[in-house]
C-alpha cells in the first residue's frame, strides 16, 4: 500500500492555472466518489485551497494511480492533460508522507506558519469522512498530520510573531500597553490600510475608536463601521490628549500632527505612553515626535521591518520543525509497513509458533516416559492445530489485500493479535539495532 | 556552609538556570520549572533559618553571612509573590541569580554567631530587620522592573528587536511592577527606619544618633520619597521614574553595604559583640 499526492501549488502554478482547477467546497462529494471509481485508488481525500489543489490517494499500483490522478485533474476540470502537466507535481511512498506532514504544519505555505491551511486539511478530510473515501491509511495519516502540525506549533515559535503589517501594529501596541482594552485608537484618514488595522485593534479589545477625516462624511461613515465617533479634521488635535494609539493615512503632503503638538499632548496625558502608526506616504507625523518621551512612531518601513525580521524568525524555526516533521515521518513509515499483508502472516505464525512450542514444552516436560513417537504425536498435532486454525484467516487476508479494504483486514488482525510494530524483515531496523 | 543551605544555594542555582534558558532560549516552559525551584528554594531556606534559630537562639541577622542569606530570601519571596500577581517569569533571570549570588557571598564571609548584648535584646531588633530587609529586597524588584523597562523602551524607540523582546512584559505592565514594588517597598523601609528609631532609644537611649548608617538611610528614604511623590503626584511614570528607581537602588546599596564596608558605626556587625 502507497500513498500518493498529485498536486500543485503557488510554487509550481500561477494564480490562473490553481483557480482552473479549484474544486468547489460545496460540492466534493461528486469528485471523491469519482476518484474513488479510478481503478487503482483505494481512498481518496482532496484539498483545495486558493494556494494548492491536492489529491491524497492510497493505491497498489503508484505509476498507474499517479498518471490516473493526473487524467482525472485534468478531466474534471474539462482541461488537456497537457496545460496541466508542467505544474504538477506527485510524490509517493515517504516522500508523499512527508509532503503532506509539511503542508499540514504550514511548512509549505506562501507565509510560513499561517494557521490556514491546517483548518482546510481539516474540512478536506471531513468531506472525505462523510463519503466515505478515507480508509484505515488515510484516516490514521491526516490524523497524524493534525498533530504533527500541532507539536510544530506547540514546540517551535513558528507562528509566534506578526507576519503583517497590521498584525505587527497590534503586537507592537500589546508590548507598550498592558492590555487594549479601554484603550482609544484615533483614525486620520480612511484608507484601507488603516481600517484593517483598526479592525484588527477592535478584534484584540480595543474598546473606542474616533475617526476623522477631511471630508466628514467618510469619517462618519466609517466610524458608523466601528460603532466609533466621527470628528472634525479642523480640531480632531484637540481630541488626541485622550487617544492612545492614533492610525494616520491621509494623502496630506505634509505633516498632519508635529512633534511640538505631539509634546503637548504628551505632558496633557501626564506621560502615558502613546503609539502612532503612520501608514502614509508622503507621512503624516514628524518622525522626530518619536525622539519624545512615551510617544512610539512607526512608519510603514519602521513596521515592513517589523514583519520581515518576523519572517526571518519564522524561517529558523521552520528548520527545527522540520526535525519533527522527519521524526514523525519516520514513525508513520514504520507503521505504513506494517501494513503490508506478507510480514502480516510472517509475524502472525511467529507468534503462533512460540505459542505453540511453549505450550508443547510445558506439556511434555509434566509428562514423563513418553516414547519418541508419542512426542511426536504431540508435537505434530500440536502443528496441525495452528495450520487449521491459521489457514481461513491467512487466506481472506490473501484475498482482500489486493482489495479496497485490504489494509483494513491487515490492521483488525495485528490489534486481534497485538502483533508488534516493528518489522523485523525491514533491513533498514535490523541494521538500527546493530 | 551548612548541608542545608548548601542544598538552598544549588536549588537557587538550579531555578537560576532554568530562567536563564527561558529567557535566552526563549523556552517560556523553563521559567515555569524555575518556579516551583524557587518556592522549594524558599521553604528549605525558611527551615534553614529555623534551625538556626534553635541552634543560636538570636535573630539570623547578626553577621553579614547571615544577612546577605536572609536578603537572598526576602528578594526570592517578594519576587514570587510578584511573579503571582504580574506573570513576571522573566524577572526571574534576575531575582533567582541575584539570590543565587547572595548566598555565595553569604558562605564566602565568615560564618560566625555573634552572641548579642543582652541590652540589645528586645523584639524591636528582629521587627526592624524584617521590615528594613523586605523594603530593601523590594527596592531591588523595583530596580529590575525599572532594567527592564529601559530595555524594552530602547527596543521599542529604536524599532530593533532581540530575542528578550518577545518575553519582556508590556511597557505598562513594568511600570506597574515598578509601582508596586515601590509602594510596597516604601512603607516597609519606614517601618523599619522606625522601628529602628525605638529600638535605638530603647538599647542606647536616644532615638537617632547621626550614625553613617542612619544618615545614608535617611537619604535613601528621602529618595525613595521624592520617587513616590514624583509618582503620585507630577505624574511622573515610564522612563523618568525607572532610570530614578535605579539610581536610589544605587544609593540602596550603598547603604546596605558601603557603609558597613567603609564608613563603621554601630550598625557593624562587630559592633553588636563590642558593645
Amino acid at each position: 500500500m502507497n500513498i500518493i499526492v498529485v498536486g500543485l501549488s503557488h510554487h509550481t502554478a500561477p494564480v490562473e492555472i490553481r483557480e482552473k482547477v479549484a474544486f468547489p467546497q460545496e460540492a466534493m462529494a461528486i469528485p471523491l466518489q469519482q476518484m474513488l471509481q479510478l481503478p487503482s485508488v483505494t481512498e481518496a481525500v482532496i484539498v483545495s485551497t486558493c494556494n494548492r489543489v491536492e489529491l491524497y490517494a492510497v493505491s497498489r499500483q503508484e505509476y498507474v494511480a499517479t498518471s490516473e490522478l493526473k487524467r482525472f485533474l485534468a478531466n474534471f476540470h474539462d482541461l488537456a492533460p497537457e496545460t496541466l502537466q508542467e505544474h504538477l507535481y506527485s510524490f509517493s511512498g515517504t516522500e508523499a508522507i512527508q509532503h503532506v506532514l509539511r503542508v499540514a504544519a504550514s511548512l509549505d505555505s506562501m507565509v510560513i506558519g499561517e494557521p490556514q491551511i491546517l483548518g482546510q486539511i481539516k474540512t478536506a478530510y471531513a468531506h472525505a469522512c462523510e463519503c466515505n473515501a478515507a480508509g484505515v491509511i488515510l484516516n490514521r495519516f491526516l490524523r497524524k498530520a493534525f498533530s504533527v502540525a500541532k507539536r510544530v506549533r506547540n514546540e517551535t515559535a513558528i507562528a509566534s510573531n506578526a507576519v503583517s503589517i497590521s498584525f505587527a501594529a497590534v503586537e507592537l501596541a500589546r508590548k507598550i500597553f498592558d492590555s487594549l482594552e479601554n484603550k482609544t485608537v484615533m483614525l486620520i484618514g480612511a484608507g484601507e490600510m488603516c481600517e484593517l488595522a483598526a479592525k484588527h485593534f477592535v478584534n484584540n479589545g480595543v474598546s473606542k475608536v474616533l475617526v476623522t477625516n477631511r471630508t466628514f462624511s467618510r469619517a462618519e461613515k466609517l466610524a458608523a463601521e466601528f460603532d466609533g465617533v466621527a470628528v472634525s479634521f479642523d480640531n480632531f488635535q484637540e481630541q488626541l490628549h485622550r487617544v492612545d494609539i492614533v492610525l494616520s493615512s491621509t494623502g496630506a503632503p505634509d505633516y498632519v500632527l508635529s512633534a511640538k503638538k505631539l509634546k503637548e499632548v504628551s505632558k496633557a496625558r501626564r506621560y502615558k505612553p502613546m503609539f502612532l502608526i503612520d501608514i502614509a506616504v508622503p507621512r503624516d507625523i514628524d518622525p522626530t515626535a518619536n525622539k519624545l518621551d512615551s510617544i512610539y512612531l512607526y512608519d510603514v518601513d519602521d513596521l515592513q521591518g517589523v514583519v520581515q525580521a518576523n519572517l526571518k524568525g519564522r524561517q529558523k524555526e521552520a528548520a527545527r520543525a522540520e526535525l519533527i516533521v522527519a521524526a514523525e515521518v519516520e514513525q508513520f513509515c514504520s507503521w505504513l509497513t506494517t501494513l503490508e499483508v506478507k510480514p502480516t502472516i510472517v509475524a502472525l505464525r511467529q507468534q503462533m509458533e512460540q505459542i505453540r512450542q511453549g505450550e508443547v514444552e510445558k506439556t511434555l516436560s509434566n509428562l514423563s516416559g513418553l516414547a519418541d513417537k508419542e512426542r511426536q504425536a504431540i508435537e505434530s498435532m500440536s502443528n496441525a492445530i495452528i495450520n487449521k486454525i491459521l489457514h481461513h484467516p491467512t487466506h481472506i487476508l490473501k484475498q482482500k489485500s489486493s482489495g479496497a479494504d485490504g489494509s483494513l483486514y491487515v490492521d483488525a488482525t495485528r490489534t486481534l493479535f497485538d502483533l508488534p510494530d516493528a518489522v523485523t524483515s525491514d533491513p533498514d531496523s535490523d541494521e538500527t539495532n546493530q | 556552609m551548612t548541608l542545608l543551605s548548601g542544598i538552598t544555594t544549588l536549588i537557587y542555582l538550579i531555578a537560576s538556570i532554568f530562567y536563564l534558558v527561558s529567557m535566552i532560549g526563549k523556552r517560556p516552559q523553563a521559567g515555569g520549572i524555575g518556579r516551583w525551584f524557587l518556592l522549594g528554594g524558599i521553604i528549605l531556606h525558611a527551615t534553614c533559618f529555623g534551625v538556626r534559630h534553635s541552634v543560636t537562639g538570636g535573630t539570623p541577622v547578626t553577621s553579614l553571612h547571615e544577612s546577605l542569606a536572609f536578603f537572598a530570601w526576602c528578594l526570592i519571596l517578594l519576587f514570587l509573590l510578584l511573579d503571582l500577581r504580574f506573570h513576571l517569569s522573566v524577572m526571574g533571570a534576575f531575582a533567582a541569580p541575584s539570590a543565587f549570588l547572595l548566598m555565595i557571598a553569604s558562605a564566602l564571609s565568615p560564618d560566625i554567631v555573634v552572641q548579642i548584648d543582652p541590652v540589645l535584646q528586645s523584639w524591636l531588633f528582629p521587627v526592624h530587620i524584617i521590615f528594613a530587609f523586605l523594603g530593601n529586597a523590594a527596592f531591588a524588584l523595583s530596580f529590575g522592573a525599572g532594567v527592564m523597562y529601559l530595555l524594552q523602551n530602547r527596543m521599542l524607540k529604536s524599532k530593533r528587536f532581540t530575542g528578550i523582546y518577545q518575553l519582556l512584559p508590556s511597557l505598562d505592565t513594568l511600570d506597574k511592577v515598578n509601582y508596586t514594588c515601590l509602594s510596597v517597598g516604601f512603607p516597609l523601609m519606614t517601618l523599619g527606619i522606625i522601628s529602628g528609631a525605638f529600638w535605638a532609644n530603647i538599647a542606647w537611649g536616644s532615638y537617632w544618633s547621626w550614625d553613617p548608617k542612619e544618615t545614608w538611610a535617611l537619604l535613601t528614604w528621602l529618595l525613595y520619597a521624592v520617587l513616590l511623590h514624583g509618582r503620585l503626584t507630577v505624574g511622573w511614570r515610564g522612563r523618568r521614574a525607572a532610570i530614578f528607581s535605579i539610581i536610589a537602588f544605587v544609593f540602596l546599596l550603598f547603604t546596605f553595604l558601603g557603609v558597613n564596608l567603609l564608613l563603621g558605626g554601630y550598625h557593624t556587625f562587630e559592633a553588636f559583640s563590642a558593645l
